[in-house]
């Protein structure tokens, strides 16, 4: 490890309460940006960036380059020095800017997760970058960069405040115990991503548009206008999601529940009990064969939304009855790939056909005692799952043609700022769920866990 | 509320009809000056509607939701329970002052919940407004 990894001494703020400074190396990576900046500008407009370079002398050059890189160093050594943050029993502050002063102050019972990263440059110097997701606010809210012991301790730490533990041995209580639940094998990964039909879609179009471009107008700049950001969407969606999901583990602990992936990139998240507002769960058509699902989840103010990248449909079902306690998967029972019946999910009555044509085989309801769930989709089945304690809104919508087949959408809205839709429901059916659904989301939330899952 | 929108619609489309007539009349002739006649139709079948939507709009404050139902072709219904309610918003335009009304506006951690009663009494939408705060209080419930 980097012998410079020592914290900068805690330092005593205001109340006594210790604040504490960001990882030396933090500067570094402010330092970037001008370089970032000049280098996208020769790559942008390569032939003006030469004559301009060209026409100025050696010394200007060095003289302008040496200044530049120490006024990106100062900048970076100032914003370091004056970011500062502390954890107090409740929150955790943030204190930074040097010019525009800006305080955050994070409650850590309203905490939805915690995420440590590590770029790979920053794998390397062994310092990690701390990621607080709360509703509401931007992506500002990160500690970047700690050395990779403390950020780990800090996120224990505040877990274990948010989870409610007494002040004095929220330090000592530690990393709490993980116990492994899914390891995606790079083998399995593959495999799923080779059998995704986006993948293909997007390498052949990125294959084949450019040439029948050139051969129609004989345009370079076309051609590679079009032809390089499809190659690059091309890349993210197959090679840049294996790396990013590569060796993707799901682990559970009393923190709740950890999901570690990347190839370069390492990510580590943490998601408390009780913050998951949907789960998807997603089919496509040639993963039916194999049995296989990919898992998403909707965690509010979260960015990432992936659970399992793949994984078998039984151990899928398993995890999810460990993200949502209590939770039984409808139409887990029945065996995949038989056919388009799935067991207890309820089809719209057959004369929703004259509203949405051929694909209103593929909407269907389900609703148990937790969970209220939807799927739609023929080919890429996604079955949706909300637990009646996060229903925020429930609404009926029902157009003239609608109307006119007896047949209503209910839409259920949630606090990741998603809406799930029963679509196509008899009307005096929707008009009953409607109510009733109303009626689960009020008493569904008297049995929730509380927002500090630990607190005695 | 009927008599604003309706307002508004006689004050969009009058200057509308008046526009296409004497311009179309004056430039392309006088068979031209007859699209003053779409503004005009117009009118005459937007008038029923807004008194039909009007009519339509219903709310209903019960023991532990707000029901709100609208619209005539496209209905939507919409429940809100109490204790999911963040904030209570009532909002009153210079247009809509001058005419005494007031609409109030719920918001809750979905921004996809779109829950607005226009076209209130102000004294209703303030009484309205304590109470779903007060009940909201009462019972909340939080994400």
């Amino acid at each position: 490890m980097n012998p410079k990894a020592v914290n900068a001494g805690p330092e005593a703020g205001a109340g006594g309460v210790v604040e504490r400074r960001l990882h030396p190396v933090t500067p570094l990576r402010r330092a970037w940006a001008p370089l970032a900046v000049g280098a996208g500008w020769a790559v942008h407009d390569p032939d003006g960036a030469y004559r301009r370079v060209a026409d100025l002398a050696v010394e200007t050059l060095l003289l302008g380059g040496a200044g530049l890189v120490v006024a990106a160093a100062l900048y970076g050594f100032l914003t370091w020095w004056f970011t500062h943050f502390a954890v107090t029993e409740t929150e955790l502050r943030i204190r930074t800017g040097l010019l525009f002063r800006r305080t955050a102050h994070i409650r850590l019972d309203r905490l939805q997760a915690v995420d440590v990263n590590q770029p790979l440059l920053a794998r390397f110097l062994g310092v990690a970058k701390l990621k607080m997701d709360v509703i509401g606010t931007d992506s500002k809210d990160e500690l970047a960069y700690l050395s990779e012991r403390d950020a780990a301790a800090l996120r224990a730490e505040l877990l274990a405040r948010a989870a409610g533990f007494a002040p004095e041995t929220a330090q000592e209580v530690g990393e709490a115990p993980v116990a492994n639940l899914v390891h995606v094998p790079p083998r399995q990964l593959a495999v799923s991503l080779l059998l995704t039909g986006r993948t293909w879609a997007l390498v052949v179009a990125a294959l084949a548009v450019p040439p029948v471009l050139w051969l129609t107008t004989h345009s370079v700049g076309l051609v590679l206008g079009i032809g390089l950001p499809l190659l690059g969407a091309a890349g993210t969606s197959s090679v840049g999601r294996f790396v990013k999901e590569y060796d993707w583990r799901v682990g559970e602990s009393p923190d709740g529940l950890r999901l570690d992936h990347g190839l370069l990139d390492k990510e580590h998240e943490t998601v408390p009990p009780g913050r998951v507002q949907t789960v998807r769960i997603v089919e496509p058509l040639l993963w039916r064969r194999r049995g296989w699902v990919r898992v998403e989840l909707d965690v509010a103010g979260s960015s990432n939304s992936v659970l399992v990248p793949v994984a078998p449909r039984e151990l899928a079902v398993a995890v999810i009855g460990r993200v949502l306690p209590g939770v039984t998967v409808p139409g887990a029972g029945a065996v995949a790939g038989a056919g388009t019946e799935a067991g207890a999910l309820s089809r719209p009555p057959a004369r929703a056909k004259w509203c949405v044509p051929v694909w209103w085989r593929g909407h269907g309801l389900a609703v148990t005692d937790t969970v209220f769930g939807t799927r739609h989709g023929l080919l890429r089945r996604t079955l949706t799952l909300v637990p009646h304690a996060k229903v925020q809104s429930v609404r009926l919508t029902q157009g003239p043609w609608q109307r006119r087949h007896g047949v209503a959408d209910v839409h259920v809205e949630t606090g990741a700022n998603t809406s799930v839709a029963a679509r196509l429901r008899d009307t005096t059916e929707a008009r009953l769920l409607l109510q009733a659904q109303a009626d689960r989301s009020r008493t569904g939330r008297r049995t929730a866990r509380p927002d500090r899952w630990m607190a005695p | 509320m009927l008599t604003l929108r309706r307002l508004l619609l006689v004050l969009w489309t009058v200057p509308l009809a008046v526009a296409a007539g004497v311009l179309l009349g004056v430039f392309a002739g006088p068979a031209w000056a007859a699209f003053a006649a779409l503004p005009v139709g117009l009118l005459l079948w937007g008038w029923p509607l807004l008194g039909r939507n009007w009519r339509s709009w219903r709310y209903a404050e019960r023991a532990d939701d707000l029901l709100i139902q609208r619209g005539v072709l496209w209905r939507e219904e919409t429940v809100v329970p109490y204790g999911r309610m963040q904030l209570v918003e009532v909002q009153s335009g210079p247009l809509q002052r001058k005419f005494g009304l007031a609409s109030l506006q719920l918001h809750t951690a979905a921004a996809a919940t779109d829950a607005t009663v226009p076209g209130l009494d102000p004294r209703e939408a303030e009484r309205l407004r304590d109470r779903l705060t007060e009940l909201g209080e009462a019972r909340s419930a939080g994400l």
